[in-house]
C-alpha cells in the first residue's frame, strides 16, 4: 500500500511508449494493456492515437501508445505528435522500445529522448532474435552509461514485462541526471548560450528542457524556428551561431549535431555488444525468402498472387456473410412491420422503421465482414513484413501513376468496395500520397455498381455486355490514374516524399497482434462511419416520405421533385428525367440501389424493367448513364470513410465536389460526342 | 587497391562502399540521417527491385531501400 504514494492523489500514472517502427513496441503495447485499449485520433490529425490501461501491484497505469518513429525531429507529423506528448503531456515515464537487433540505428531515437529530459527506461526487445543472430548485449553496461534501467524483453512471448513494469514503477521518483551527450567544445559553448538566454525568458523555460531547445535552435528545427520567429534578439544570437558552426566545420549545424550523435551512439555499441556478427554470417532465413520475394522474375507475380489472395479472403469470405446480414435485416423489417401493422400502428412509423431506422442499421453493418477481413489480411502482410516489399516491388509503377508504392493496396481493394479500399491507405505514411491514394479510390469501380452496369448493358449491349462493362471499369483505372496526376501537380506542387523505408525482417505475425488490430480498425468504421451512414439514410427515407400521403418516392414526394428539379441539368448528358435522377440521388446511398429505385419509379421487375429501361433511354444515354454512375459522387459509405481517414470535411465536399463535376463532364462528353459520331 | 568515387545508384548489387558525402539537403538529408545514413558509415547494395527501382540496402546491420534518385544524392567510395 506504501507504493501508491507515487501517485501523490492522482488517479493514475501515464506511460509513454517510444520507439522505431517494427521495433516491437505494439505488441509490448498489446502485452501491457491486453484488450484494455482504446483506439482514436490525435486531435486534429488522422494518425492513430491507441491508449491502453492496466493494473500492477496496486496502480493504475495509462499506456500511450506514441505513433512509431526513427527521430523526433519536424518532418513528419508522426514526430511531432510523439515529441509534443512529451513536451506537453510530460508522461511520468517513457518506455523506450529498443530493437536489439538493431541497436545502432535504434539507439539514435534513445539520445533524443535523453536530451528532451524524458524519464526513460529501456525495454531492449527481441532479445532472443538478437541472440539467434549471435548479438550479445551487455545491458549492465548499457544502463551504467546511459543511466537509464535496461531490461530484456521479448513482447510477442510477454517474457520481461513484469519486471519492466517493476523498473517503471521505480523510475517514477525518480530525480538523478540521465546520460548527456557531450557535443565537443564548439557545440557546447554553442548550446551553453543558447540554454541560458532561454533560461531567462520564463516562457520558454516553463514549457521545455532548455538544453534540448537549445539543440533544436542550433539543429534548425522547422517548428520551434517558426514558433519563436517573433524573438527577434534569441533568433539573431540562433543564426550567428549557426554561422560560426558552420565556418568551423564546413557543414550545416544540423549536419554536425546528428553526426555527433552517432559518433557517441557507435562508442557505446563498442562498449555494450560483446560479439558483433558481420553481415556474411547473418545470412538468414529471413533473407533467403527475400531472395525470392523481390526476386527480378519472381517478385512480380509472387506479389500479383498475394494482391489475389487478399482480394480473395476480403470479398469471396465477406459477401456471403454480408448477403447474410442484408438478409437477415430483410427480414427484421418484414417481422417488424408486419408486427406493428398487427398493433394498427401508422404506416408512416412502420415505413420508418423498416426503411429508415433498420434499413439503416443494416446498412452500416453489411460492412463489417469484408471490413474485418480486410484488416485481418493487412494485418498478416504488415506483421509478417511483407507490406514493406511489396511497396518496394510496385513503387517504379506506381510512381510512374504518381501514386507511391504502398497505394497498389487499397486501390486493388476498391474494385471490392471502395469502404475498406479508403481504409487501407493508413499503410501510407506520407500525407500527400495518402490524401491522393483517398481522392481517386471512388473512381475504382466497386462491386456495388456492377449491377447498374448488368441491368444497362444486358438492355442494350446483350451480346458484348463484358466488353461493355469493362470498358467502364478501364475508364475508372484510366480517370484515377490522370486524376492522381493533377492533384499530386496541383494540390501538391509535385511535392514528391522521399521513399526512404526500412524492409524489416519477416517474422511470422502473432495471432493476438493480428486480432486485436483487425478488431480495432474494423470497429472503430462501425462507431465512427456508423452515424453518418445511418443519418444519411434516415435523411432519405424522409425526403422519399414527405410531404405527407405522397406514395414513397413517388414523382411527388420531396425527392421525386428534387429528381424533376436536377433532371435538366442531365439533360445534356441524355438522360434528363425525373426517374434517371432520382435513382442517382438514391444511389448515393448506395450505388447498388439505383436498380431498385429504377424498378420502384417504373414499377417493373425483371424482364419488364429491362423493356423500360430500353423504351426510356438509347444505348447511348445508357452508356452515358453507367459513366454517370462510375463516376459521380461516392456512396455515402464512401463519403463517411473519406471524411473518417481525412479527418477534414473539406477533402470529403472535395471528394464529393469534384466526382459530380467529372461524373457530369464525361457523361456529356460520351453522349454528345456519340451523337456527333451519329451513334445516338 | 584503387580508390573510386561514385554514386549510390550506381554501386553494382553485392558490392560494398562508404559514405563520403550526402548531397541532400532538406527533408531528404534528415530521412537519410535519421535511418542512419551518413557519412563514414559502410554500405552495401543487396538488389534492385524487379522494375529497376528502388534499391535493397544494407545499413548499420539492417535492410533499407530507397530510389535511384536519391541514392544519387550518396556519394560513395568503393571498398
Amino acid at each position: 500500500m506504501e507504493k501508491m504514494g507515487v501517485l501523490e492523489g492522482r488517479k493514475e500514472l501515464v506511460v509513454a511508449l517510444a520507439g522505431n517502427p517494427n521495433s516491437g513496441k505494439t505488441s509490448l503495447f498489446n502485452e501491457l494493456t491486453g484488450s484494455r485499449q482504446h483506439v482514436g485520433n490525435w486531435p486534429g490529425v488522422t494518425v492513430e492515437k491507441k491508449e491502453g490501461r492496466l493494473k500492477f501491484e496496486g496502480i493504475d497505469f495509462k499506456v500511450v501508445d506514441l505513433p512509431g518513429t526513427y527521430s523526433l525531429g519536424a518532418y513528419t507529423e508522426d514526430e511531432v505528435i510523439a515529441r509534443n506528448f512529451i513536451i506537453y503531456d510530460k508522461p511520468d515515464v517513457v518506455i523506450n522500445v529498443v530493437d536489439a537487433t538493431n541497436l545502432e540505428r535504434n539507439l539514435y531515437l534513445t539520445m533524443q529522448l535523453l536530451e528532451m529530459n524524458a524519464n526513460l527506461v529501456i525495454a531492449l526487445n527481441m532479445s532472443d532474435e538478437a541472440k539467434a543472430k549471435g548479438i550479445e548485449i551487455d545491458k549492465d553496461k548499457l544502463s551504467q552509461i546511459l543511466k537509464v534501467p535496461v531490461v530484456m524483453t521479448v513482447a510477442t512471448k510477454g517474457e520481461g514485462v513484469k519486471e519492466l513494469l517493476e523498473n517503471v514503477l521505480k523510475a517514477v521518483e525518480f530525480k538523478g541526471e540521465r546520460y548527456r551527450i557531450d557535443y565537443g567544445k564548439e557545440l557546447e559553448e554553442g548550446i551553453s548560450e543558447l540554454e541560458s538566454l532561454i533560461k531567462e525568458d520564463e516562457e520558454l523555460s516553463k514549457k521545455f528542457f532548455p538544453r534540448w531547445l537549445a539543440i533544436k535552435f542550433i539543429e534548425n528545427d522547422e517548428n520551434i524556428m517558426k514558433e519563436f520567429s517573433s524573438k527577434t534578439a534569441l533568433m539573431e544570437k540562433v543564426k550567428l551561431i549557426q554561422k560560426k558552426l558552420e565556418g568551423i566545420f564546413g557543414e550545416d549545424a544540423e549536419v554536425v549535431v546528428a553526426d555527433k550523435r552517432y559518433g557517441v551512439i557507435s562508442g557505446i555499441v563498442k562498449e555494450c555488444v560483446k560479439k558483433r556478427s558481420t553481415p556474411e554470417e547473418r545470412y538468414t532465413l529471413s533473407d533467403r525468402i527475400d531472395r525470392i520475394v523481390t526476386n527480378k522474375y519472381l517478385g512480380i507475380p509472387i506479389f500479383l498472387v498475394a494482391m489475389w489472395a487478399v482480394f480473395e479472403f476480403t470479398f469471396a469470405l465477406g459477401n456471403p456473410l454480408s448477403d447474410w446480414i442484408e438478409m437477415f435485416f430483410d427480414w427484421l423489417g418484414e417481422v417488424t412491420a408486419s408486427w406493428l401493422l398487427s398493433i394498427a400502428a401508422p404506416d408512416i412509423l412502420i415505413s420508418f422503421i423498416r426503411d429508415g431506422i433498420i434499413a439503416g442499421v443494416g446498412s452500416v453493418l453489411v460492412f463489417i465482414p469484408p471490413i474485418f477481413l480486410l484488416f485481418f489480411a493487412i494485418s498478416v502482410l504488415e506483421d509478417s513484413g511483407y507490406m514493406a516489399r511489396a511497396a518496394y516491388v510496385m513503387d517504379r509503377f506506381m510512381t510512374a501513376l504518381g501514386l507511391h508504392g504502398k497505394s497498389f493496396i487499397p486501390m486493388l481493394i476498391g474494385f471490392g468496395c471502395n469502404v475498406p479500399g479508403i481504409m487501407a491507405t493508413r499503410t501510407l505514411e506520407n500525407k500527400e500520397d495518402r490524401l491522393v491514394t483517398i481522392l481517386v479510390n471512388p473512381l475504382m469501380s466497386c462491386a456495388a455498381r456492377l449491377p447498374v452496369y448488368v441491368l444497362f448493358a444486358g438492355a442494350f449491349f446483350a451480346e458484348n455486355q463484358g466488353l461493355v462493362v469493362f470498358s467502364i471499369y478501364l475508364l475508372g483505372i484510366v480517370l484515377a490514374v490522370i486524376m492522381a496526376k493533377i492533384f499530386k501537380k496541383f494540390l501538391f506542387k509535385g511535392k514528391t516524399a522521399p521513399f526512404v523505408m526500412e524492409l524489416p525482417p519477416y517474422r511470422v505475425p502473432t495471432l493476438k497482434g493480428l486480432l486485436i488490430h483487425m478488431w480495432e480498425r474494423g470497429s472503430l468504421f462501425v462507431r465512427k462511419a456508423g452515424t453518418i451512414i445511418l443519418g444519411v439514410v434516415v435523411l432519405v427515407w424522409i425526403l422519399s416520405s414527405l410531404p405527407a400521403g405522397v406514395e414513397y418516392a413517388s414523382a411527388e414526394s420531396y425527392i421525386g421533385r428534387l429528381g424533376s428539379a436536377v433532371a435538366p441539368i442531365l439533360k445534356p448528358a441524355g438522360f434528363g428525367t425525373w426517374e434517371a435522377a432520382s435513382a442517382l440521388i438514391f444511389g448515393i446511398l448506395a450505388k447498388e440501389t439505383v436498380v431498385g429505385t429504377l424498378g420502384v419509379v417504373y414499377g417493373a421487375e425483371g424482364d419488364a424493367l429491362f423493356e423500360a429501361i430500353r423504351q426510356h433511354f438509347t444505348p447511348l444515354s445508357a452508356y452515358a448513364f453507367m459513366v454517370m454512375t462510375l463516376i459521380y459522387i461516392p456512396c455515402v459509405a464512401t463519403i463517411a470513410a473519406i471524411r473518417r481517414e481525412t479527418n477534414s470535411w473539406k477533402w470529403t465536399f472535395f471528394a464529393i465536389g469534384y466526382t459530380l463535376v467529372l461524373g457530369w463532364l464525361m457523361a456529356v462528353l460520351v453522349y454528345q460526342g456519340g451523337r456527333i459520331l451519329g451513334l445516338g | 587497391m584503387e580508390e573510386k568515387v561514385s554514386t549510390l545508384d550506381k554501386l553494382p548489387v553485392g558490392t560494398k562502399g562508404k559514405i563520403v558525402k550526402i548531397k541532400a539537403v532538406g527533408e531528404l538529408r534528415r530521412r537519410l540521417v535519421d535511418m542512419g545514413v551518413i557519412h563514414g558509415t559502410e554500405v552495401k547494395v543487396e538488389g534492385v527491385a524487379p522494375l529497376g527501382d528502388p534499391i535493397e540496402i544494407t545499413v548499420m546491420g539492417y535492410r533499407l531501400s530507397l530510389r535511384k534518385r536519391e541514392a544519387s544524392q550518396i556519394e560513395i567510395e568503393v571498398i
